[in-house]
């Protein structure tokens, strides 16, 4: 009922709120809205829409190879619009699958790095003590090290235990896991930044007065004012852990390149790209370029918006 | 007034809470800091009849906050006893009795503003006492319910579906207070509910609160630091200073014959409404710091009529004229009681 | 202290509106407001939360903040418009001429610098003064503000101050270059009865010995009736009423001051209950037509309901109110009880 009506009341806030209205009102922001959420629908339809499967190798012929855009290129072919790689895939297919990856990893690795930021957030926030000073220092201790590293490592300590064929098949859940654990110091910092100062506002302390438990106190009364930073990271994470996983990917610990994710489409268009075949390198990239830019934007003013007013 | 002789309905005996500022082990030990401890609350004794308006008056950082949220039970004390009805609040009590006896005593707090959750309906605010006690039988009867509380406090049913910034300061206090009584206590402890409001507010908010006390029988803790308004609203007021009771005694008494040079001190500065031309004197001196309060009585390096027994021996409460005041020279009998008349405001 | 009559006024403001321009239509935060002060004058100005008293005062010292803007009028200080002045230029005003002390007193002083600092750091930004004078001067102000041990505390951070010597230090701050007019928007508010008495008897002999003019923003009346010359009553972004303070506070001729004065809890007299005026102030955005008390106005005629008053000669001050104008109220309008 409390989650539900915080809910809807959040709703009936937003589509009345100036947060609306600053939206309608900045150009930019409606353009990267329309551009992230094309960039997403057309990734997530990409079964119906891309004219190719570019991973069953059943249709796939080397004769396709290195096509170069037909809309560029007197050589190119119009059954494959932005050209083809060594293998004959289609490089717009290929990034309409990639892309689909990307984001299901970069969204998943959000969730992951959220839930365990908000949790140790609250719990840092509200006991404080000792399970502060213990959450915050190793917090801290992870922050001095680069996301990257944090995530080269774990994926290097599952490829020990493991062997590289099963790696593949869990390389996914590693990957999402590896970046989930090296983001979530930032939403745990920020929540517990605003529960420290929530808890001691007079409405916690309502609650206490009514003997409300500390469990039922966070989640019904915290957590929904927390909200709001943590949104903001999210939107500006997602970019962040799209460009970690290809990063990952460049370096070759990311995912298979049997299915490639965006980043794995640029790292194998780098490998040729001496030889001047550019696009199957540079079109994945703009379009990586593309979303990380438009989500940034979005949360960019999603900060600016949210900071002063939802109050 | 109370009669002294039946049960008290609020009973606080040598309360105490200190806090412990210290700065954190490693840098007290490194910098070789000694231990700080605040003594917010330091020994009070408080009896509260039933249906009696007590009030708790002083300085700011006196320890009338700390007071207030020991009795509802936000701070464990670090000594001493609270009895609520005949039920001491430390003892050992099951889940249910702890939570009925919780049900009876009820917090309004100072700021409208924070006290009310900013993503609640007003709706949800007031029904969650009623929620968390289980006190309705059905979402009829919740429904119902919150309607009443909303008009016993003079805002509308189509109140509820608001939310808190749709109001102002004075209507949310009235939302607080809805809240408050949602649980139907008994007893509400009130600590500086109109100070964040203006005047013409305030009126409308102590007159509810006194309409209320008389309809239900409720008793109430109140604090504030503005004494026009403890003068308006209390049976008995408790004057505090550095985390101790120096004066207890019935309103009337206290305002007209003042004991405790503190007392007299505090009644010097309230502002002149009348302009009749009476000098408004500051308390002299700074409020000592509650880290190291002075020995004997605290007060002595303000006051004016402070010997040696004072700096060395912490006065007793004695017991003059309805009330109890803690000062050697009353005990001696060296400082005569003061009589003190005023003007009604036009 | 009653101030010559053939006195030029200090500051003068005339015909003040106050808007912000927001989604749903222009909000006329202070509509139409003039009055003057005088040098060395004290002039309260009180009234519900939310009448627009802030907002006067922070036209004043050039402090709206977007996109509140000033919409008409004009002031000026000392005879000099300072309304349209560009910001570089209403700054060094702001400084030399005004002083601003503002409720919270860590607003005004950076916690990262001592309090000499900070005031060296004014000082010098608005007198020709070398560091070692510039210090002087903030010590003999620390010493005129009241701060035991000046020469100590000087180099004491804010944090390290209580909280009624922060507010001190604001006050210093806000008199480094002896300004002409203060503006003090609810100075006391956060501080203590006894820490009040000593700020109020700081200002009061601030104009007595500089002839400084003060405007007080305030809603404790105790603080305007011992400090003010005269008051201003605001409701709904309007002067409601402007007199010398000892008639607007026991013979008030508005409506909605009398409701005022009356809610004040006084020592003496114990009712069963206080004075009330019932129901709230409007929302900006709801502001009745004609006079905006009149749906809590129990004296209300007919012409309320339609016409706007202005302010008007009632007996010993000025009040923006039907009843003293000579056509009346029109016929009496029973205010409904229901509203609360
Ligand atoms: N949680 C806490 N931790 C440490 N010190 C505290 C705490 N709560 C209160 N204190 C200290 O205890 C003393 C009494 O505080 P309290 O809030 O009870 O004062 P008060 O009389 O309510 O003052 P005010 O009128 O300003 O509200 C103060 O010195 C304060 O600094
Ligand atoms: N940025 C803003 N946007 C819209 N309205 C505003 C803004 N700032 C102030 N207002 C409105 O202007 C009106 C006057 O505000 P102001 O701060 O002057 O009130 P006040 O008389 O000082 O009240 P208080 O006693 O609470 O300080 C208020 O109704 C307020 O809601
Ligand atoms: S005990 Fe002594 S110091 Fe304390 S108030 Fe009485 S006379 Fe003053
Ligand atoms: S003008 Fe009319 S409504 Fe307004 S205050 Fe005077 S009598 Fe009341
Ligand atoms: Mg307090
Ligand atoms: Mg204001």
């Amino acid at each position: 009922m409390a989650a539900r009506s915080a809910l809807s009341g959040w709703l009936h806030r937003a589509a009345d709120s100036d947060v609306w209205w600053s939206f309608k009102s900045s150009p930019m922001t409606v353009a990267a809205a329309v551009a992230t959420f094309l960039i997403v629908a057309v990734a997530f339809l990409s079964p119906v829409l891309a004219p190719h499967t570019p991973f069953d190798p059943a249709t796939l012929s080397l004769t396709d190879g290195l096509k170069p855009p037909a809309m560029l290129s007197a050589d190119g072919d119009w059954a494959f619009p932005l050209g083809t790689d060594d293998q004959g895939r289609d490089i717009l297919s290929s990034i309409m699958y990639g892309t689909r990856l990307s984001l299901v990893v970069g969204l998943a690795s959000v969730v992951v790095a959220m839930t365990l930021g908000i949790t140790l957030g609250l719990l840092s926030g509200y006991l404080g003590g000792a399970v502060d000073a213990l959450i915050m220092r190793v917090a801290d201790v992870q922050l001095t090290f680069p996301a990257i590293l944090v995530a080269l490592l774990i994926d290097g300590i599952v490829r020990g235990i493991i062997s590289v064929k099963r790696h593949d098949e869990i390389a996914i859940y590693v990957i999402v896991g590896a970046i989930g654990l090296s983001f979530w110091v930032q939403y745990a910092r920020t929540v517990r930044g605003s529960v420290m100062v929530e808890k001691n506002k007079e409405y916690v302390q309502a609650a206490r007065v009514i003997g409300l438990s500390p469990l039922l106190i966070m989640v019904r009364h915290v957590l929904p004012n927390v909200t709001g930073p943590v949104l903001v990271i999210a939107t500006i994470n997602l970019g962040l852990a799209i460009i970690t996983e290809a990063t990952l990917s460049f370096l070759g610990v990311g995912l298979p390149s049997t299915e490639p994710s965006l980043g794995t489409l640029i790292r194998l268009g780098n490998e040729v790209l001496q030889s001047g075949d550019w696009w199957i390198t540079v079109f994945p990239g703009v379009t990586l370029a593309a979303l990380v830019l438009a989500v940034n934007l979005l949360g960019d003013w999603l900060r600016d918006a949210l900071n002063p007013k939802l109050r | 007034m109370p009669d002294g002789s039946g049960t008290q309905f609020v009973r606080i005996a040598g309360l105490k809470r200190y806090f412990d500022v210290s700065a954190p082990w490693l840098v007290r030990m490194i910098e070789r800091r000694p231990r700080q401890i605040v003594q917010a609350v330091d020994g009070i004794d408080i009896e509260i009849a039933k249906g009696e308006t007590f009030s708790l008056v002083g300085e700011s950082g006196c320890g009338k906050s700390t007071v207030a949220r020991l009795v509802v039970g936000l701070y464990p004390p670090t000594a001493g006893t609270i009895e609520f009805d005949g039920n001491d609040m430390a003892g050992r009590h099951s889940r249910a009795d702890m939570a009925a006896l919780r049900r009876r005593m009820q917090m309004i707090f100072q700021d409208p503003y924070a006290s009310l959750n900013p993503r609640w309906r007003v709706f949800d605010i007031i029904a969650e006492p009623i929620r968390a006690f289980g006190l309705s039988k059905d979402k009829a009867d919740l429904q119902k319910r919150v309607e009443d509380l909303l008009r016993q406090v003079r805002l509308t049913p189509a109140d509820g579906r608001k939310f808190p910034h749709e109001f102002s300061g004075g209507q949310r206090q009235r939302v607080s207070i809805a809240r408050a009584l949602a649980s139907q206590p008994e007893f509400l402890v009130c600590d500086e509910p109109t100070s964040a409001l203006d005047v013409s507010v305030q009126a409308q908010i102590l007159n509810l609160m006194v309409d209320l006390q008389r309809r239900f029988g409720l008793t109430y803790l109140f604090i504030s630091h503005n004494l026009a308004v403890v003068y308006h609203i209390s049976t008995r007021v408790g004057v505090m200073y550095l985390g101790r009771l120096v004066e207890v005694a019935p309103t009337e008494t206290l305002f007209t014959r003042p004991k405790h040079p503190y007392t007299r001190m505090l009644l010097d500065t309230i502002p002149d409404l009348d302009m009749t031309g009476r000098q408004r004197s500051p308390v002299a001196g700074e409020v000592p710091s509650p880290i190291n309060p002075p020995s004997g009585c605290t007060f002595h390096p303000r006051c004016p009529f402070a010997n040696d027994r004072c700096k060395a021996e912490r006065p007793k409460a004695l017991s003059i004229e309805g009330g109890t005041v803690a000062c050697h020279a009353i005990e001696e009998g060296r400082l005569p009681v003061e009589e003190r008349t005023y003007v009604a405001n036009s | 202290m009653a101030t010559p009559p053939n006195n030029p006024p200090l500051l003068e403001v005339k015909n003040l509106r106050v808007e912000f321009p927001t989604r749903r239509g222009t909000l006329l935060a202070v509509d139409d407001v003039s009055f003057d002060i005088a040098p060395g004058e004290v002039l309260g100005v009180v009234g519900e939360s939310g009448a627009g008293k802030s907002l006067t005062g922070n036209a004043i010292i050039g402090l709206l903040e977007p996109p509140g803007r000033i919409a008409g009028g004009e002031i000026r200080l000392e005879g000099r418009r300072i309304d349209n002045l560009p910001y570089e230029e209403m700054r060094k005003v702001r400084g030399a001429r005004i002083g601003a002390i503002f409720q919270d007193p860590l607003t005004s002083l950076n916690p990262l610098y001592s309090v000499g600092h900070q005031l060296v750091e004014t000082i010098q930004t608005h007198l020709p003064l070398s560091a070692a004078e510039a210090r002087t001067r903030a010590l003999d102000l620390l010493k005129e503000v009241g701060i035991p041990g000046a020469e100590t505390r000087i180099d004491h951070y804010p944090h390290q101050f209580s909280g009624g010597m922060r507010q001190r230090v604001v006050i210093a701050l806000a008199l480094c270059a002896g300004p002409r007019l203060i503006v003090a928007d609810e100075p006391t508010t956060a501080l203590d009865v006894s820490i009040q008495a000593q700020i109020i008897a700081l200002l009061k002999r601030l104009c007595r010995e500089h002839g400084t003019a003060v405007m007080l923003v305030t809603h404790d009346m105790g603080v305007i009736a011992e400090t003010a010359d005269r008051v201003a009553v605001m409701y709904a972004g309007r002067i409601a009423e402007i007199g010398p303070v000892r008639d607007v506070v026991k013979h008030a001729k508005h409506p909605y001051t009398k409701g005022l004065m009356g809610s004040i809890p006084s020592l003496g007299v114990r009712t069963e209950r206080l004075t009330q005026i019932d129901g709230a102030m409007p929302r900006l955005t709801e502001i009745p037509q004609g006079c905006a008390f009149n749906p809590r106005c129990t004296a209300r005629g007919s012409r309320c309901l339609v016409e706007r008053p202005d302010l008007m000669a009632a007996g010993t001050t000025r009040a923006a109110c039907w009843l003293h104008d000579r056509g009346g109220i029109g016929a009496p309008v029973v205010k409904e009880t229901a509203d609360a």
